[in-house]
Parts: C-alpha cells; structure tokens; sequence
C-alpha cells in the first residue's frame, strides 16, 4: 500500500494515479468515471491501472457525453457516491457546463443545506503541448464566477497528490484543474505527510522587490523568471496560489504588503481572468502599499491560436521578465 | 389569434367534441393524426368504463386487484391535488405567490405513477410534479416556498426520496439515471422515476440521459408527460415520431398510455417499475395528457392554441372519469363525496393560511449555504453586508453617517 512507502519521486500525472488509487482504497464510495479512463487508463494515463485493480463498477468507461457524465454523477453523489469525473480536455467542458452550473454548483443551497454533492471534476488543461483545437485551453476564470464550485489547480507532484485527496474528502464540489503540460515533472511526494489547508498559498520563492502570483502551470516559469531576474539582481518573490476559488488574498496582501509590486501570471486570457480580480483585491487591499500598479500577463483577447503560434500567445520567460521591469520602473 | 400555427391542431370534427360524447374526442384527434398517433393504453374510458381487450391484458393485471377503496383513494388523491392546485393559482393571483405552474389536467398522469411507487423509490421531478409530492407525502405548503419567493426549495429530498424541483429543463433525467446506477451499485431493489416534459425530450441531457441509462442497465422509469404544449410550442416542434418511439433506438421498451386515466398510469408505471427491480433496465413511458391550464400564470395560452383544443380535452377530464366509474360501479356514496369536498375545502384554507404566514427569510439567508465547508470570500463578504447593514442602525441612533464597512 501507498502509505507504506515514506517518500517517492513521482510525475505529476502518476502523482494524482496513487491519490486516487489510495482514494478508491479508503473509500468505497469513491468512483471514477470519464471517458477512456478505464483499460486506456485516461489519455494521459492519470487513472492507469485503476480499472484493472477496482473495477468497472468502480472505474467507469462513460457514453462520450461530458453533460451526461457530470449529470449522472450528480446522481451517484445524491446516492452517496463520491465521484471523481474526468473531462478529457479542457475545450471539452462545456457540455457539462450547465450541469456545473445549474445544478452541480447550486444544489447545496437550492435544498438549504440538506444535500452535499462531493463530486471532483478532473480537468486536464493549458497549452504547451503542441495540440490541435479545444486541447490548449484556460478556463478556470469561468467556474471561479460560480459560487458553490471550489477551484484548485496544483503545480507540482506533491501538492497534486495531496490536493486531489483533500478535494475528494471535500463535501463541496471541486473544480481540479490539472496542469497537463507539467504532468510529466516529477517531483517528491511523501504519502505520510500531513498536508496544508487546500485552500492557502504557498510562497515558493522568498523575495523582497516585487511578488509574482501564479497557479498551475505557470509556477515553474514564474519560479524560471525569479531565477532570471536574480541575475539582474532584482529578488522577487513566488507565490503559488493552488486554489482559484476560494482565493487566498491574505497571502497576496502579505507578500505585497513586503515586496509593494504585483505581477499576476496565467495562462487564461487576461480580460476578465483571475489577475483582473487579484488586481482589483489588491488594489483596495494595499493602496497605500503598492508602487506599481498591479500587472497581469496571460492571454490574449483571442481563441487560443494554433500550436505553431502558442509559444507567442502563452506567458513566457520574456514577456513575465518584461512585466516584472515594468512594475520596477515605477 | 394567430391562427396559422394552431390550426392544424385543431380537431377536425369540432362539432362532435363537445363533452357528453362518447369518447369521439380521442377518435378525433387519432384522425386528425392518423399516421402519427397510435394506440395508447387506456383502461378506463372517458366515460368511466372498463376497458378489457388483449392489447391492454399485459397491464391490466398490474390493476387486477385493485379495490373501490384504492379507487377512491385514487379519486381523493386527484381532488385534492386539484384543489391544492387551484389555490395556489388564486394565491398568485392575490399577490402572495410570485409564479405558478398548474398541473390542471395532469392529475391522473401523476397520481397514477405517484401511486406506483414504493416508499424506498426515489423520485426526480420537474417543477410541475404537485401531485406526485402529494403521493410522496410532501407537505403541499413546503411546494409553495419557490414560488412565494422565499427559498429555491423547501423540503428535504431524502425526507420523502422526492428530489427538489429542477426547473432547468430535462436536467434532473441525468441525475435520476446517475441515482439509479446507485442503486444499482448498492445491489438494492428499488427504482428510480424520472418525471419531464415533451418540451424536454429536445433537450441533449435526456437524450444523454437514454444513452446512460440503457448503456448501465439501470433502473430508471422515464414518465415523460406529454401535455401537449411547451409554453407555446406543440410537441410537433419537439418531434415527428410519438414521443414513446425514441426509446426503441436506446433499446429499451416505450409505451404510450392515457394519461389522463389514472388507472392505466398505474398500470403501466407498476409494470414499468416492475421492469426496474427486476433488472431489465429503463423504460419510457409516455403519459398522453393535456396541459388545462397556462404553462404558468404568467402565461397567456389564448395567444397561441385554440379553444375548441381544451373543450374537447374536457370531455376526457381525469377525475370526472374516476367518478362516473366509481358512480356507476357503486363504489361510492353521496356522503365520500360530501366528506371529500368538505377535506377540500380545508386543504386549500390550510394552504392559504400557511403561505399568508410564511416569513420572508432573514436578509443573511443570501450566504447560508452557498458551501458545505465553508468558503473565504462568502465569509467576507456576509461581514460586509453586515457592516453595511449595521451601518444604518449607527446613523439613525447617533444622527453620523458611518463608513459602508466595505465595498
């Protein structure tokens, strides 16, 4: 068993394989469901084995109808299951959005209290992968408007592992955004750890002349950035948010209240995303702090272009370096 | 009136469509649809006569039991529905509800599969299903919180294994299908009964809901009630085969029953159940009924159908035909009738008074329960609100205006 183990150096993917395996060990309650997840083992692997160890009642090849796959594990959860749900892409979402929004968000309210629905959506997401259409996409901005969904998204094989164990034992629902271009970084993870709160931010890098915020896949290039910008002697501190929703400003507000700068980094197009609200918080929450004026860096206001253009569309080392001498020049 | 749209749908005999005859209504609008329209099930004539043939023989015997007693059970079960229905059109009309959905005309539809189920069923409905909340054991004032305004929904779902209303159309088939594999997983007996609309047989997550179901076998009765109309759009906006037929192409059985005979809903539902418990999986069945009222009381069905349409509907009204079946079977007296008018007449004064008293929620009722665990930012901004709100107090009490507490 996992737990016996003290200490693994794991993929990020393989990573969340063991925290579901562990889940569905504990649990007999947990299912897993989505399409392919069973004898393929999911596109990327990430419930590998799985099926062949738990079970097709328990591990379950869904009709490919992501409405269908949420809507019935809403079901299973009023039943006292406790789905894990896998969206194959990112882009692929949205026909289960109004289940997610409707009903999946809403239902412990709507019923004053009297039904939780802990059922973990597993979205693969992000570019960098070089893929067609609908398989690069960013859209954590459009569930954190959502109240009643919780949304986190990890960066390393540690906080993948510990987080997804935490998301299942959440009676809320938990929106997971995986990281996929990191999902073969691997990284320690210790199965007998005890974990910190799901919901708080970890400073990854300690710095005292500006605060970059990141989640997800843009940790380890904001972590790249911190490095590049210490050889300018510039010190800039890392932040690594790990929920989208709720979102933890008293960590922001800390480390801005110390570095007096802000740049926000994401993937997900800047207009309406995530920097926008961080900038507005923090704006209100450290006015007579701040030097800068709060920067954010992402998308752009444009589908996600092709791959042979996603290195020009997606943060990169440059464009956060450029973000960062814009915020020190005030 | 817009005649253009509706005039097909008017029976084509509207002189032999007044009520009084003898079951021509059904037989009008057959012809009317000849091709389109089959044979449903009917076990009792809208005259209240008892239909025995081979074709009904298969779900007849789920009713060959059945006692006066029952019948009148049945009986009382649809006035009062009716009359708790009626009320709560008079409440909004005065103002004390905000909105409405009249199940006038569907009582047999939902008494008769409401009456199928065992107390361990679990039931997902629409937003219209009063009368199967009814047979649930639902208090009917706890229906009324919704539309008063002052909650989404007032009862517990596992109370009575009565789901709460879902008003987003067709959604609650894919949670019915996802309960049933549940129950499926757990080993249990029990069935899980899906009520929607023709309106929602259009939509992607009953179709999704089909696929699910028939693809894990599970136990899961469809009970689409066809009334007819989706606010103003006839089913022949929603399809071009009989609603029943789209289960053959999931590979599970469809039936098409008269919805408006409470007995054959019985019937066919515990047959359908039966289906259910014994492992064969989903079935549809099609309740033919008709929607007597406006979708909602903010709707104004003159625009859009004919008059002659509801006349000849009338004639094949529910509970009129229970009656004259248990009249003339002499099932009854006039003092059950009496009696029953009398619990009526007391039913819609309980109602009336339960929704005149029921309070406004208290205004911090906006951040309870959006989480299970509790979430940061509601947590700020409920404080907000309450500094804001305590704002008011300070300034009416000191005559200084004090700071918003937030934004």
């Amino acid at each position: 068993m996992a737990e016996t183990v003290t200490s693994k150096n794991l993929a990020l993917a393989k990573a969340i394989n063991e925290s579901l395996r562990r889940a569905l060990e504990a649990d007999p309650k947990v299912l897993i469901m989505g399409e392919d997840v069973g004898k393929l083992g999911g596109v990327f692997r990430v419930t590998d084995g799985l099926q062949k160890d738990f079970g097709e009642s328990r591990v379950i090849d869904t009709p490919l109808a992501e409405s269908g796959i949420v809507g019935t594990a809403i079901g299973l959860a009023l039943r006292g299951y406790r789905p894990v749900v896998e969206i194959q892409f990112d882009g692929f979402v949205f026909p289960a959005y109004d289940q997610i929004v409707t009903q999946l968000a809403k239902m412990h309210a709507r019923s004053l209290g009297k039904v939780k629905l802990p059922v973990v959506v597993r979205i693969p997401y992000g570019g960098g992968i070089g893929a067609v259409e609908h398989h690069s996409e960013s859209p954590e901005a459009l569930f954190a408007h959502v109240s009643g969904l919780k949304i986190v998204s990890p960066s390393n094989a540690s906080d993948a592992y510990w987080m997804m164990q935490q998301a299942i034992q959440s009676d809320d629902p938990v929106i997971f955004f995986e990281p996929k271009r990191r999902y073969w970084d691997k990284g320690e993870v210790n199965p007998e750890a005890i974990p910190g709160p799901l919901h708080k931010a970890q400073v990854v890098r300690e710095g005292t002349d500006l605060t970059l915020v990141a989640y997800g896949p843009m940790v380890k290039l904001c972590q790249e950035v911190a490095a590049a910008a210490a050889e300018e002697g510039k010190n800039l501190e890392v932040l690594d948010l790990r929920s989208v929703s709720p979102l933890d400003f008293d960590a922001i507000q800390a480390s801005v209240e110390k570095t007096r700068r802000l740049v926000v980094v994401h993937e997900a197009p800047v207009f309406f995303g995530s920097g926008a609200e961080i900038a507005a918080r923090i704006t209100e929450r450290c006015f007579y702090h701040l030097e800068a004026p709060v920067l954010r860096v992402g998308g752009y206001h444009a589908p996600y272009p092709p791959a042979r253009l996603e290195e020009e569309y997606l943060p990169g080392l440059d464009r956060v370096l450029d973000a960062v001498d814009r915020a020190l020049a005030y | 009136m817009t005649v253009e749209s509706t005039a097909a749908r008017k029976p084509r005999r509207s002189a032999g469509s007044k009520a009084g005859t003898t079951g021509t209504e059904r037989t009008t609008r057959t012809t009317a649809r000849k091709a389109a329209e089959p044979e449903l099930v009917q076990l009792l004539t809208p005259e209240g006569k008892r239909v025995k043939n081979a074709k009904n023989a298969e779900y007849a015997k789920y009713v060959a039991g059945v006692t006066p007693e029952e019948l009148r059970g049945l009986y009382r079960d649809m006035v009062l529905t009716r009359r708790f229905d009626a009320e709560a059109t008079a409440l909004q009309r005065q103002g004390e509800l905000g909105l409405w959905a009249s199940l006038l005309g569907q009582e047999a539809a939902q008494i008769g599969s409401g009456r199928a189920l065992r107390d361990d069923d679990y039931v997902f409905p629409t937003y219209r299903e009063h009368g199967v909340a009814w047979c649930r054991g639902v208090d009917p004032t706890n229906l009324l919180g919704m539309f008063r305004g002052v909650n989404n929904g007032g009862w517990d779902p596992n109370g009575n294994n009565f789901h709460l209303y879902t008003i987003v159309i067709g959604s609650q088939t894919l949670h019915a299908t996802g309960y049933a594999m549940g129950v499926a997983k757990d080993g249990a007996d029990s069935a899980v009964i899906a009520y929607f609309g023709d309106g929602a047989s259009s939509q992607g997550d009953v179709a999704e809901s089909f696929t699910f179901s028939a693809v894990y076998n599970a136990p899961v009765v469809f009970f689409c009630q066809n009334n007819q109309w989706a606010i103003s759009e006839p089913t022949e906006k929603q399809t071009r085969v009989p609603l029943y037929q789209r289960a053959q192409g999931y590979g599970f059985p469809g039936v098409r029953v008269d919805g408006n005979d409470v007995l054959a809903c019985l019937a066919v539902t515990r047959w359908a159940l039966e289906r259910a418990r014994d492992g064969e999986g989903p079935t549809l069945v099609e309740a033919y009924t008709y929607r007597m009222g406006a979708h909602t009381t903010s709707d104004d069905p003159t625009k859009y159908r004919a008059d002659e349409e509801r006349e000849a509907w009338e004639a094949k009204d529910p509970i009129l035909r229970l009656r004259r079946h248990l009249e003339a079977s002499n099932h009854t007296d006039e003092g059950f009738f009496a009696e029953l008018e009398a619990e009526s007449e007391a039913l819609g004064r309980r109602v009336r008074e339960a929704v005149r008293a029921m309070p406004d929620p208290d205004r911090f009722a906006i951040f309870e329960n959006v989480y299970a665990d509790g979430h940061a930012l509601v947590d700020e901004e409920r404080a907000q609100f309450a500094a804001y709100q305590a704002s008011f107090a300070t300034e009416s009490d000191s005559g200084f205006a004090a700071g918003s507490g937030g934004n």
